[in-house]
């Protein structure tokens, strides 16, 4: 059991995860943002169950120091609300309302070995390494 | 609400959450998968592990789709105009990485640790994505 292991494992169960709640079709994550017309709240469930399932186990697990792996644990420190994070948060909000693919989604769509998808997540790619270059 | 489908949502997010536990208890990392993503393309720390994550949010799909249920379409219907993808994508990785997280890492990881700077995130990227499907829909580009 090591850490490439268990990264893998993280993944295919988080993959699975978003193909069972709907997730993965862009179509369902529009209904949830089209709250004018037809709104799907599916997407709440699927936040809700997350939240749910993993807050208790990460405040329990807070104060420890090093992970089962033996691994430093960095959790992000307390900071204040930062125009970054406003800017940041507004525009991928606007990227996600344009074609209803967020970062997990949009890896998982290569399974659906569609060229959209691979052109989304090479755009995607470009977003993150732009932003690395800009913003210090 | 004719699709709404709150059992495997909530099901689909319960999995989502036991991922994210099992990778922070065993490797202290949060499943924040912008984050990885940026780390696996740009960064040389954690490297193969952050690359495995990913294949594996893609093999996930392919157990299902290919395996467990080959004879269900797949469904995956998104808009066809480059238009929308190609800045969709674009502002997708930049604003997530300027926003210092996602939907899961803000959204689920974030919130699940009670962050405040991770409720303010996703009510704001929520908030735009509403907006942004109000205008396309007011011009026509989707119903």
């Amino acid at each position: 059991m090591n850490d490439k292991f268990i990264s893998l494992i993280s993944g295919v169960i988080f993959g699975i995860g978003l193909v069972i709640s709907g997730m993965t079709n862009p179509e369902k994550v529009i209904g949830f943002l089209s709250i004018a017309h037809n709104w799907d709240a599916s997407l709440i469930f699927v936040m809700g169950g997350g939240i749910l399932t993993a807050g208790p186990f990460l405040f329990l697990l807070k104060n420890k120091e090093t992970s089962a792996l033996g691994n430093q644990i960095n959790l992000p420190k307390k900071q204040k609300l930062d125009s970054k994070t406003i800017i940041g948060a507004s525009l991928f909000g606007v990227g996600w309302g344009l074609v209803g693919l967020c970062p997990g989604p949009a890896i998982a769509a290569i399974a659906t070995l569609d060229p959209i998808a691979f052109v989304f997540l090479i755009s995607m790619a470009a977003g993150v390494l732009a932003k690395k270059n800009i913003v210090k | 609400m004719h699709n709404f489908t709150p059992v495997s949502a909530l099901i689909g997010g319960v999995i989502i959450g036991l991922s994210v536990v099992l990778y922070f208890y065993s490797t202290g990392r949060l499943a924040g998968i912008s984050g990885i993503f940026e780390n696996a393309i740009t960064s040389t720390s954690q490297k193969a592990s952050n690359l495995l994550f990913l294949i594996g949010l893609v093999v996930g799909p392919v157990i299902i789709y290919y395996l467990i249920m080959p004879n269900k379409p797949i469904s995956f219907e998104i808009t066809n105009s480059y238009l929308l993808i190609i800045p969709g994508g674009f502002l997708v990785g930049f604003g997530t990485r300027l926003g210092g997280g996602c939907t899961s890492g803000h959204g689920i990881c974030g919130i699940g640790r009670l962050s405040v700077n991770s409720m303010i995130a996703t009510s704001i990227f929520v908030t735009t994505g509403v907006i942004t499907v109000f205008i396309l829909q007011q011009l026509g580009i989707y119903l």
